[in-house]
């Protein structure tokens, strides 16, 4: 607090506080234009909907027919939801034990070894994990369960891609917290399994929270690999082996080609993708803080 | 504060500026997607061969391509079908044809369809290939993504509607179709008949039905004997003149005949 709020008389200093001003304020600019485009793009459907008093109809009726007027968005929204809570079923306990056992088990050179694998893993586009689970996931579950492209597809595309993410935020937020913990914990003569789980992990909570929330942010925003294994049947997720459609796969498939009303309603599906990343990213913030203030005070 | 505004008028100039030249040796199309890689294809050869053309393609849609077209927003439009009774005010000249093909797995054992089994396998009512003399398997309905001219010219040769069609994989284009008609020994897909027949002759396990016993092959598009096909089109308000005259008479000479079978259509 004390520090922003001392003027310095330095000279580079202010410059620098400028042109750092001047940079954060075209970031932020930006943004509010994206928001303010997508907004006035999406208007003209919103406000029909708002005029004519069924605007409900997005999220009550069930069929996405955007050529016949039916614009139900429930399904897209509710499929983003699954195949997301999905992947981060999968991705989190396993990010976690690969950032645990990255520090806390694996020799140097191991370490060293696997990190670079989890780096080139994370590196990898998504176009390619997508054509892997087309050519090779896709036909594996058809085989299993027709018709292969399915909820369970998404999911799994999805926690390969994240997985990485979340072991190498969740690694580097373990290794940040102070040593005296760790070292205190054995003086006490605790178990490897108690350190690790009941010292190390709390106190590395909002680290690894963050880590969390930009894999859930990018597996809710994934496109291209979900769009080619997840089927695009727009209907309810009611189960892993049904093909769905999500929000960001919508505007990908029929955005080149829709005109008027339909091109709106999907400009109106990405305004609710980007509040949907906002509500969630406030969330967290939220528990973030709610857990931080309670450290403290405990 | 005065920083934002700075920006803000920094962007305004950016905005403005490619509005400010426009010249007589611009041409714009704009339409169907799917005429629309062939036209730049040929914009292409077209720009290297007459230094200083600038030739602009958007998609938009074939209604987008006649409506500017109309309007004069565009100089030329871009349809992926015959023009409608309603649309006589155009001149449209066919640059190539393209027919649309159903594709199975070649595993499956099924040679031929009639129009009332198609229709049927599409809206749900028959879901098994033993139905339809096949063996224990169910089918696969693969459909493209709403507003792509593919699902248009299939709903509107079958007579059906997009929300009668119970399909269980939505594709956006040809090359997904085929992967995923590959990769499934259930599935039947409907594509581009060129693209599909190039990835059989490849080996890619698929195999082309016949229409009305019309095989499906880029030839009988040819002929005009298969069923499901359609023209490209390049339309105008009027009689071209100019520069859009002589980018016609271009886009129809043997000139381009190999951009049109690159992409795998039919030329006319």
């Amino acid at each position: 607090m004390s520090i922003a709020m001392k003027r310095s008389n330095n000279r580079v200093d202010r410059r620098l506080g400028q042109i750092f001003s001047l940079l954060s304020a075209g970031a932020a600019l930006l943004l509010m234009l994206i928001v303010l485009f997508l907004l006035n793009e999406s208007w003209p459907f919103l406000a029909s909907f708002w005029h004519e008093g069924h605007w409900l109809d997005l999220f009550q009726s069930q069929g996405w027919y955007p050529l016949e007027g039916r614009f139900g968005m429930t399904p897209m929204i509710l499929a983003s939801i699954a195949v997301t809570l999905g992947a981060m079923l999968l991705a989190l306990p396993l990010g976690l034990a690969n950032a645990i056992y990255l520090e806390f088990y694996a020799s140097p050179v191991t370490a060293r070894g696997f990190r670079l694998l989890l780096n080139l893993l994370a590196g990898v586009p998504s176009v390619v994990f997508g054509l892997w689970g087309l050519t090779r996931l896709v036909p594996l579950i058809t085989q299993w369960q027709p018709p292969g492209a399915s909820l369970l597809a998404a999911i799994l595309v999805l926690t390969l891609m994240i997985l990485p993410t979340i072991a190498l935020t969740s690694a580097s937020a373990l290794a940040s917290v102070p040593k005296d913990l760790l070292a205190g914990s054995m003086a006490l003569g605790m178990r490897r399994k108690t350190q690790i789980l009941h010292i190390m992990l709390p106190a590395a909570r909002s680290g690894i929270a963050s880590g969390a929330l930009l894999a859930t942010a990018r597996a809710l925003g994934e496109t291209m690999a979900v769009l080619m294994v997840a089927g695009n049947v727009v209907q309810l997720p009611s189960g892993l082996f049904e093909p769905v459609r999500v929000l960001t796969a919508n505007i990908a498939l029929e955005m080149a080609y829709a005109m008027g009303d339909h091109r709106a309603s999907l400009f109106a599906s990405g305004l609710l993708l980007t509040l949907l990343v906002w509500l969630l990213s406030w969330v967290a913030h939220r528990v973030n803080s709610q857990s931080q203030r309670l450290a403290h005070h405990g | 504060m005065h920083l934002l505004s700075k920006m803000l008028i920094l962007l305004s100039i950016m905005t403005a500026l490619p509005l400010a030249h426009a010249a007589e040796d611009r041409l714009t199309l704009t339409g169907s997607s799917t005429v629309a890689p062939l036209a730049a294809e040929f914009a292409k050869r077209y720009e290297s061969q007459h230094p200083g053309v600038r030739i602009d393609v958007q998609m938009g849609g074939s209604s987008r391509g006649i409506n500017d077209a109309r309007m004069g927003l565009a100089d030329i439009g871009m349809v992926s079908r015959a023009l409608k009774p309603t649309e006589q005010d155009l001149t449209a000249f066919v640059i190539a044809m393209d027919g649309i093909g159903i594709i199975l797995h070649k595993s499956n054992a099924v040679g031929e369809l009639s129009d009332t089994q198609v229709i049927d396998i599409y809206t749900g009512k028959i879901r098994n290939w033993q139905q339809v003399g096949g063996v224990d398997l169910p089918i696969t309905v693969v459909n493209k993504a709403e507003g792509r001219s593919t699902l248009e010219l299939f709903l509107h040769h079958f007579d059906l509607k997009n929300s009668q069609i119970k399909a269980q994989v939505v594709i956006g284009d040809n090359q997904q179709g085929i992967k995923t008609v590959s990769g499934n020994r259930g599935a039947i897909g409907y594509v581009s008949i060129g693209t599909a027949e190039y990835e059989e002759a490849r080996g890619t396990p698929i195999k082309l039905l016949p229409m009305a016993s019309q095989a499906a092959t880029v030839e009988a598009i040819a002929k005009g004997h298969y069923p499901l096909s359609r023209q490209l089109n390049l339309v105008v308000k009027g009689i071209p003149v100019g520069l859009a005259e002589n980018f016609i008479t271009f886009a129809q000479s043997a000139a381009v005949k190999d951009l049109v079978e690159a992409q795998f259509f039919v030329a006319p």
